[in-house]
């Protein structure tokens, strides 16, 4: 086999691997549009910030420690003990859903019934909110998060396929524990969506708010709910990548791919925002390998736009979106 | 006390349609005008220039270019900042091709190229709507700011991947370049809005205006009436680009002078414009104007006030500035969503009757 082919094989698996990741953020998305309708924009924003608040508990770092230094003249920086990863987890996703509390509480339930835009704005907002403040608390510098998961070449894949081929293929072994988490997370969101009774009471509030509300479901608590669960996807994507490339502003711009993700899958779809991760990583992966030579590289920062936006003029609701109706 | 329309009689129909139907109003309008004309540029000095007054006045185009696509059609467009860096290039290549033109005319002119590439991005709106289009004209974003970034042509082959504006004179007096006297700049770029804000007001008057509002306010409804939602849109996002093409021509050949396109035409700078025309109020041309006012000055306060007042550091600062300005986002949704310009009907709706409460 020439040496191409190959090469081209393994940065389609890369790629299948980044688009896992990709898919997990616009999970995040699909949920909340999903029972909500509101294009919630500052997903990517609540990754970082779940794992800027991660790095931050398990490290024992003050929170608002610059704030209060630069206030008081104290020079305090760390409590100085470390908390394990696990409980630092369960203490970050408390802080998601107090976090999904007070954003139903203080923005969206005075936004009930508005546009769709101004709702996305409203997110848009919330983004640039979190982001100051998840600065804020915890700083602003790179930070590395471990959390005890495996990194490095995975020895095996290297082994098999150089038997094969005569040729190792470099897959991170993060990247195999992401496909097998963000797998375990979908059929865990579909179970919880189709089989459990709080599930139940989100898909029918999903369809039709009012209709919810009138055999008994409380509004409240669904909102409250999903956007919790939206904050553990979103700590669940911020553990991934923020182990994967450090915790850095730039997660938020990862998250914006997830927006092309969703536009090929549809924004109602489980199952679209999965499969629209896969082709956008895999296409963004091999676009570069073969045209971004020929035109100066980096073709990846807007390769999943262009891509969603061709597919758009052909089919607008997306791969797996309901399709549109419109009436008068 | 003096603003009434009572004694105001129009006697001619021009006069009943002027932009400013009540007299107090009309000599406001005259009043603001003169002090910009012909106060403002014999105190300006250095600091006030490029700290506020410049990036006012050329968001100020930006925002009211925004306005005409989201608050007038509908049709939400993150993609300002690429068409801000198309109208930047367009004005550099021509300064550098054509140096014996007048800028006057190159600004212009890359206003028309940045209509006709926008128009380009628009032609998916007439199939996709709403958060699919948003997305969509994030692809306009990326793809144009990699494009000037990776493909030489654009910035002449030069060494740094910057573009630099040439020093090109107006009456000789030179506007752009290191050379340039407040006043000089301050002028060129109120000309450029006033000419602006005197074009978008009497378009969104008139029939394209009131053909924009029909397709924002229910496409189907306005294409039954008999809008052409082909030539609705796509105008409104000719117009919208070549406003915000001209903003950003002068951002680069006048305001910033070198330009380095990733760091100044970011998806950042997209969501600026949005905010402004979001916080100042959708389809309102004062809205621009208070809106790009007010997230001008809210960072230069901020820093005055935390750097200079308290003595924070500035990155401390910068991320207060988000969280304000997010919090603000959020507020005004929630209080006013249609922002400032609301406030300033409410407040003439109550001085029009004021001393009295009804």
């Amino acid at each position: 086999m020439p040496e191409q082919v190959i090469w081209g094989m393994e940065v389609f698996l890369n790629g299948l691997m980044a688009g896992v990741l990709y898919a997990l953020v616009a999970l995040g998305f699909v949920l909340i549009f999903k029972a909500s309708g509101i294009f919630n924009y500052s997903q990517g924003v609540m990754a970082l910030f779940a794992a800027l608040t991660l790095v931050g508990i398990m490290e024992g770092q003050v929170p608002f420690s610059h704030l209060i230094n630069a206030t008081f003249g104290t020079e305090i920086h760390h409590f100085g003990w470390h908390v394990p990863a696990l409980l630092a987890i369960l203490l970050t996703m408390a802080v998601m859903v107090l976090l999904a509390w007070l954003v139903n509480k203080l923005v969206f339930q005075h936004l009930v019934n508005q546009e769709p835009i101004i709702l996305f704005m409203a997110t848009i907002g919330l983004a640039y909110f979190l982001e100051g403040m998840g600065d804020m608390m915890w700083g602003s510098d790179i930070k590395t998060l471990d959390v005890g998961l495996p990194q490095g070449i995975n020895p095996m894949i290297d082994e098999v396929t150089y038997g094969i081929f005569g040729y190792g293929f470099f897959i991170d072994n993060l990247d195999l524990w992401a496909t097998g988490i963000a797998a375990v997370l979908v059929v865990a969101l579909v179970v919880f969506a189709q089989y459990t009774k709080q599930g139940r009471a989100m898909r029918a509030v999903a369809d039709d708010h009012q209709a919810a509300l009138s055999v008994g479901i409380s509004l409240n608590f669904i909102w409250v709910m999903v956007w919790s669960l939206a904050g553990f996807v979103a700590l669940v994507a911020g553990i991934m990548w923020g182990t994967k490339s450090g915790v850095q502003f730039s997660l938020s711009l990862i998250a914006l791919k997830a927006l092309p993700v969703l536009m090929l899958g549809g924004f109602t779809s489980i199952p679209g925002a999965i499969v629209g991760g896969l082709i956008i990583g895999v296409g963004e992966k091999l676009f570069e390998f073969i045209v971004g030579p020929l035109v100066g590289g980096a073709t990846e920062n807007w390769f999943a736009y262009v891509l969603a936006l061709v597919f758009l003029v052909f089919r607008p609701q997306g791969l797996f979106g309901e399709k549109i109706i419109e009436r008068v | 006390m003096f603003y009434r329309e009572a004694g105001d009689f129009k006697t001619s129909y021009a006069e009943d349609t002027q932009t400013f139907p009540i007299r107090f109003d009309r000599y406001r309008y005259f009043a603001v005008l003169a002090v910009a004309f012909l106060v403002v540029p014999f105190v300006i000095n250095d600091y006030w220039l490029n700290a506020v007054f410049l990036p006012f006045l050329i968001y100020s185009i930006a925002a009211i270019g925004l306005n005409i696509l989201v608050g007038y059609c509908g049709q939400v467009s993150l993609g300002t900042g690429g068409f801000m860096a198309v109208g930047a290039y367009a004005c550099y290549k021509l300064m550098t091709a054509f140096p014996d033109v007048n800028i006057f005319f190159h600004v212009i002119i890359a206003g028309g190229v940045t209509a006709a590439v926008g128009t380009l991005f628009g032609l998916p709106s007439l199939r996709i709507k709403g958060f699919y289009l948003a997305v969509a004209t994030l692809a306009a974003q990326f793809f144009l700011v990699w494009l000037f970034n990776r493909v030489p042509w654009f910035y002449n082959y030069s060494a740094s991947g910057q573009i630099n504006a040439p020093e090109r004179t107006i009456f000789g007096i030179p506007v752009t370049g290191a050379e340039t006297a407040p006043w000089a700049t301050y002028l060129l770029c109120l000309v450029f809005l006033t000419a602006s804000a005197l074009i978008a007001r009497n378009l969104t008057r008139g029939m394209a205006g009131r053909k924009w509002m029909a397709i924002r306010d229910m496409d189907i409804a306005a294409e039954i009436i008999g809008v052409n939602p082909l030539r609705a849109k796509l105008s409104a996002f000719a117009v919208s680009s070549f406003f915000v093409g001209i903003a950003g021509a002068l951002f680069f050949a006048v305001y910033l002078g070198a330009v380095e396109v990733g760091e100044v035409f970011g998806i950042n700078k997209s969501f600026l414009v949005l905010f402004m025309v979001i916080i100042g109020g959708l389809g309102s041309i004062f809205g621009s104007f208070a809106g790009a006012a007010f997230l001008v000055l809210l960072p230069v306060l901020l820093k005055n006030l935390l750097v200079g007042g308290l003595g924070w550091p500035t990155d401390l600062a910068a991320h207060l500035e988000f969280i304000i300005v997010g919090g603000l986002i959020v507020t005004f949704l929630v209080a006013e969503p249609h922002g400032l310009a609301q406030l300033w009907r409410v407040a003439k709706e109550k001085l029009r009757l004021w001393p009295f409460p009804h």
